[in-house]
């Protein structure tokens, strides 16, 4: 039994990890924070010159199709970083999408692209408050023309293009998928204040827009439940490493924090939390990799093992997160500390592709999926 | 990233499953399958009997506490081969649970510490099942705080004289040898003033007393010392040092109750499903589906967490602070599961006969037993403590009892 990244992999971690220590310090993550920039370029422009985007798009499409192993590692350095990049919503969500229902044209056309880091892409679902789900949405598409708004999106005032989820059909699931050039004049687009500022979301207006089928038409939310369960996992390695971090900041503030003569770290209150949380990471992480096992052979267990990891690591993200505040004290609540920043990611984190009671019903019904079979 | 075999360890595994195909008790399959929580059924046969024919049939043919030198009873085995040998095992592992003690914790103990005589006479026979040991460490005032206890040792000629008292012995009712954990110096801080043993339990003075517990059942003794003998030869490290010795035992005990604890999560998965509320199906309800995820969540990550641990015994390495979740986990996630399934049937959730009670009594069994779990091999606060300070590397408790002799430490009413 081997379930344990390679030494290749680990090195490849290392590798991302010094660039972001170096380049995606606590300062770099603060730019965006503060409304200078929608995400931070020089750290994009360095991803991009390590050819991290295409690591797991192949290399007929521009990638260099080193696998989903490998972009699971990089995905847990970008948690742990709280990387403010539009990485996620161009290669978990944007690319896999192309690459799940995409035709060879549309591959070549738009690939080569995503994986070199020159455009960004990202994913156009939610219209409204409530549960993801197809039944609820009513932007229009038909000819190629889309009407309507799809708010909030992730990354959407950075994107140069969106994978549109557009109604073409009576029935709940008649959705459609697609491509549609975001620097057009028929969209208009407004940034949204949110939980975390680090991260762009957006209302993105349709006004009869032009877009481009991607995948059978009325098929579309199939093609997103696949991209939701490999980004399940991309997104669950982000949590888990920034569960990890959180827990870290905490671990070493309780050493070097006095109160009553004696570091906070030796009164056994403060200890036990600071155990559960290296419980509850640790308890992601083993869920990750199987997540992580299971996304790299497409193992018939993926979406099981998605949910699973999903659920775990968001709940140790959104545990750790808060309770590094919690063992900093008054200076956890802060604006100058940097606890805050896992909090707001844990918190948006869990909310993307899908919230956590969602992803707790999908489990359930896959399990239950599994033990009918 | 794999779950596959190494071509040595595939061989390995044939080999196993070849020897268990043709040896294995299989007229035993079928009840042990059937075994409830914290009991083993093997139908009409005698418990005690049936394990011992099976560990010494393994140990005849090799198969008994692999991974100890051939010399004293073992195969000489590599961890690795130690879990292959425990997967294809499978249910007939049940049988081995009356030698775990002994063999999980006494033998390792005997094996740092004890002669090379000692260790060539009494090894093999605790290997093969032909003799039971115990661990006693425990005592009314020294739990959690073991180096607390107080248990006396005094030098007599080439003998110690024992007089005190156990608590929590299990198995010591069956038990042919056991190790001892005792003080023979109060005068000096506390963990400095013991000293290891191991003895006979049939030594004259030795009184054994079963402990009756929540659960109706009486796995655990109590055991009483008065002017017991022991041989000084008999000494497991040197006088003073037995806190260092007892922590050889101890580190052992958390590795083997670790692996693979149940939390019954695939039990309560079923009852959920087959289960027909009012409303319908039990597991349509979206606040029980909340909680199932959650339960499968730890229990899937304590299986994978094992995982990584045995990829690291593969690659011939020390698992990592992974391993110290398992009970803490399992102990706490098994609780909540018995409520919940109780919770479900309603006023029938009481009743305790397997005939009358949802899926043969087994969440009722698990109420009852599983407050246990969270105390025994360290309590839930211990495994917070251990992983905090070993594992984190936070500092350790202040304490009120450092650098103070023995007999000057306060002590309360309830010790």
């Amino acid at each position: 039994m081997n379930f344990e990244f390679s030494e290749d992999q680990k090195l490849l971690k290392d590798q991302v990890r010094r660039f972001l220590d170096d380049k995606c310090a606590s300062k770099d993550v603060r730019t965006v924070l503060d409304g200078a920039a929608t995400y931070n370029e020089s750290v994009w422009n360095g991803l991009k010159d390590m050819g991290l985007m295409g690591t797991a798009i192949p290399e007929e499409y521009g990638g260099s199709g080193a696998g989903y192993l490998e972009l699971c590692v990089i995905a847990e350095e970008l948690g742990r970083a709280v990387a403010p990049v539009p990485f996620s919503s161009s290669i978990y969500l944007a690319a896999e999408t192309l690459l799940v229902a995409g035709t060879e044209e549309q591959k070549q056309a738009h690939l080569p692209k995503l994986a070199a880091g020159d455009k960004i892409a990202t994913l156009a679902i939610s219209e409204h408050s409530g549960r993801l789900d197809p039944s609820t949405l009513s932007l229009k598409a038909s000819d190629g023309t889309l009407k309507g708004s799809k708010s909030p999106v992730v990354d959407g005032s950075i994107a140069d293009l969106a994978i549109v989820v557009a109604r073409t059909g009576p029935s709940p699931r008649d959705v459609s998928l697609y491509l549609v050039d975001l620097r057009q004049d028929a969209i208009s687009r407004k940034t949204l204040d949110s939980i975390d500022p680090t991260r762009d979301l957006a209302e993105i207006a349709f006004n009869e827009a032009s877009g481009e089928l991607i995948g059978e038409p009325n098929r579309g939310w199939d093609v997103i439940e696949k991209v939701f369960d490999r980004g399940a996992v991309l997104f669950a390695f982000e949590q888990l490493g920034g569960a990890q971090k959180a827990l870290e900041s905490a671990v070493d503030y309780a050493k070097e924090r006095y109160a009553f003569g004696r570091p906070i770290g030796s009164f056994q209150a403060v200890k036990h939390m600071l155990a559960d949380m290296y419980v509850s990471a640790e308890l992601a992480r083993s869920n990750c990799y199987y997540g992580a096992w299971a996304l790299s052979t497409d193992a018939p267990e993926l979406a099981e093992a998605a949910a699973t990891a999903r659920v775990a690591a968001t709940k140790a993200y959104q545990h750790c997160s808060k309770n590094n505040i919690q063992t900093h004290g008054g200076m956890g609540f802060t604006w100058e500390f940097d606890c805050h920043l896992h909090y707001r990611r844990s918190n948006l984190l869990a909310l993307v592709i899908g919230s956590r009671s969602q992803w707790e019903d999908q489990l359930i019904d896959r399990l239950e999926a599994r033990n009918a079979a | 990233m794999d779950f596959n075999d190494t071509p040595q360890e595939a061989a390995f595994r044939k080999e196993v499953r070849a020897w268990l195909d043709a040896n294995a008790p299989t007229e035993l399959k079928e009840p042990l399958e059937s075994s409830g929580f914290g009991n083993t059924n093997v139908g009409d046969a005698d418990i005690m009997e049936v394990s011992k024919a099976w560990q010494k049939k393994k140990a005849d043919a090799g198969w008994a506490c692999l991974q100890w030198p051939k010399e004293y009873g073992g195969r000489g085995a590599t961890p690795i081969e130690r879990v292959i040998w425990s997967q294809e095992e499978g249910v007939y592992a049940a049988l081995s649970s009356v030698f775990l003690i002994g063999q999980g914790m006494c033998g390792p103990t005997m094996m740092a510490y004890a002669s090379e005589e000692h260790k060539r006479h009494y090894l093999p026979k605790l290997a093969s099942g032909e003799e039971i040991w115990c661990q006693l460490f425990s005592e009314p005032a020294g739990g959690s705080d073991l180096a607390g206890l107080r248990t006396k040792a005094e030098k007599d000629g080439d003998d110690w004289v024992i007089n005190g008292q156990k608590i929590w012995t299990s198995g010591a009712h069956f038990s042919d040898y056991g190790i001892l954990i005792t003080r023979t110096d109060p005068t000096v801080p506390k963990h400095k003033g013991l000293t290891m043993f191991f003895l006979s339990m049939k030594s004259p003075g030795i009184e054994i007393r079963p402990i009756k517990q929540v659960n109706g059942q009486s796995g655990f003794n109590e055991v009483y010392f008065t002017d017991v003998r022991i041989p000084d030869h008999q000494r497991l490290g040197d006088v003073g040092e037995g806190w260092k010795v007892s922590l050889t035992t101890l580190m052992n005990e958390r590795l083997s109750i670790g692996a693979g604890m149940p939390t019954g999560f695939p039990e309560m998965f079923e009852l959920a499903r087959s289960f027909e509320t009012v409303d319908g199906p039990a597991i349509k309800d979206k606040a029980l589906r909340s909680r199932l995820a959650d339960w499968h969540v730890k229990t899937n990550g304590l299986k994978y967490s094992a995982a990584r641990s045995i990829s690291a015994l593969s690659r011939g390495e020390t698992p990592g602070p992974e391993a110290s979740i398992g009970k803490l986990v399992a102990g706490t996630t098994m609780q909540d599961i018995a409520q919940a399934a109780l919770d479900l049937q309603g006023l029938s959730g009481a009743l305790t006969d397997p005939d009358h009670a949802d899926a043969a009594a087994r969440f009722q069994a698990m109420l009852l037993r599983s407050p246990a779990t969270r105390v025994e091999g360290g309590t839930d606060e211990i495994l917070r403590n251990i992983i905090a300070e070993r594992v984190l590397g936070l500092p350790g408790d202040m304490r009120a009892d450092k650098d103070v002799p023995f007999n000057e430490i306060p002590t309360g009413k309830a010790n």
